[in-house]
């Protein structure tokens, strides 16, 4: 098979969005079931008691990326055919900075608010409002803002690209510093008794 | 449904390894990643045009999403957002997590949850107009393709993430 699928013509574009609603049954079933539907879970890790959101997005960048690269050495995934999220590098350091703050203040980020949302939070109905208010004033401020939106670009750059190494050194970096990461927060979580459950939870 | 204690949530790697698997999937079936804050745009910009259609097309930022006449609403990233409402249902409710409540830390009160949730989520629309995606679509999608501005991205994140701890411990902690 020539993956993936759907740029190189394999089906119609009904066909793609129903793909994207099955894709997004499982986004928001693994989202829930890892507990981003809840803010308290979430936040947790920004006071070290809880390194859920951590441990679940590096886990899930590692096998993605090692199964993507995988794919892309064996032939069976074509580059050319594949969106690559392209690199302004300050303001997606700003951004991303911005984000964080708004993920700690607010609780969530916009995936996790529909989990939220769909597990009956009515404090994700605000936050909804406001990432919905916050793209009115992006959009509108957009013509001030477009000379920085654009500053640091550097088109489609790989990070093994930048270092000058092969995607899989990057690859086992990424392993590596999960593992340590992972192993730290694991300390820590025991040591606070600090990982969240819903409230009530059976214990098993 | 004589059990109504909620379910215990998954153990991290699992929930990751899973998520992973969604991920590697949506880039072989449509050659992308996951995302959500584009689908809110999408739809917000829809529903702008709905009510001052001049204004849109007096903005090329907003006016690129109805080109050649394009819904933007008919797009991937709006169809698997409804998935990601329906997926977190569907684990909620088989797990006895479906309750209308407000997710809060015991020191603050509804009204003020309620503030700062709308204060978080306007920086987060803004951020995520601002860097092109969200936490999905920049750090796990562009993670995974170990695209260089998506791995700055995701440890300015976890920075900003760390900063506001402090500040924010009443209404968590």
């Amino acid at each position: 098979m020539n993956f993936p699928l759907e740029p190189q013509g394999a089906f119609s574009l009904t066909t793609g969005l129903l793909m994207a609603f099955i894709v997004g049954i499982g986004f928001g079933y693994f989202l829930e079931k890892a507990g981003f539907g809840s803010a308290r879970k979430l936040t947790a890790q920004f006071y070290l008691k809880d390194f859920a959101v951590l441990k679940v997005m590096f886990t899930a960048v590692v096998v993605a990326g090692l199964g993507f690269w995988g794919l892309v050495s064996l032939g069976m995934l074509d580059l050319s055919f594949t969106f690559i999220n392209l690199t302004f590098i300050w303001p997606q350091i700003v951004g991303g900075l911005l984000l964080g703050l708004g993920f700690t203040i607010g609780g969530y980020c916009p995936g996790t608010s529909c989990v939220a949302l769909s597990t009956g939070k009515i404090d994700a109905v605000w936050y909804i409002l406001g990432i919905l208010f916050g793209i009115f004033i992006y959009s509108e401020m957009e013509p001030i803002m477009n000379s920085f939106s654009n500053a640091g670009a550097m088109g489609e750059t790989f990070v093994w690209q930048w270092l000058g190494v092969s995607p899989g050194v990057v690859l086992l970096a990424a392993v590596l510093m999960a593992i340590g990461a992972f192993s730290l927060g694991t300390v820590l979580e025991r040591q606070k008794n600090g990982v969240v459950q819903p409230e009530g939870a059976e214990t098993e | 449904m004589t059990n109504t204690k909620p379910k215990p949530y998954w153990n991290p790697y699992a929930a990751g390894l899973g998520l992973g698997l969604v991920l590697l999937l949506s880039y072989m079936i449509a050659g992308q990643g996951l995302g959500s804050s584009g689908a809110f745009a999408r739809l917000e910009y829809w529903l702008l045009n709905l009510i001052t259609p001049g204004h849109i097309e007096s903005s090329p930022y907003m006016a690129k999403y109805f080109a050649n006449g394009a819904n933007p609403l008919s797009n991937y990233l709006v169809f698997l957002v409804l998935g990601v409402l329906a997926g977190g249902f569907i684990s909620g409710i088989t797990a006895g997590r479906v309750r209308k409540t407000v997710d809060k830390g015991p020191r603050i009160s509804n009204r003020g949850r309620f503030m700062f949730a709308f204060i978080g989520g306007t920086m987060m629309g803004f951020a995520a107009r601002l860097a092109r995606g969200c936490t999905s679509g920049q750090a796990l999608s562009g993670g995974a393709t170990l695209a260089l501005g998506s791995w700055a991205f995701m440890f300015a994140f976890f920075a900003g993430g760390f900063m506001a701890a402090y500040f924010m411990r009443r209404q968590w902690q």
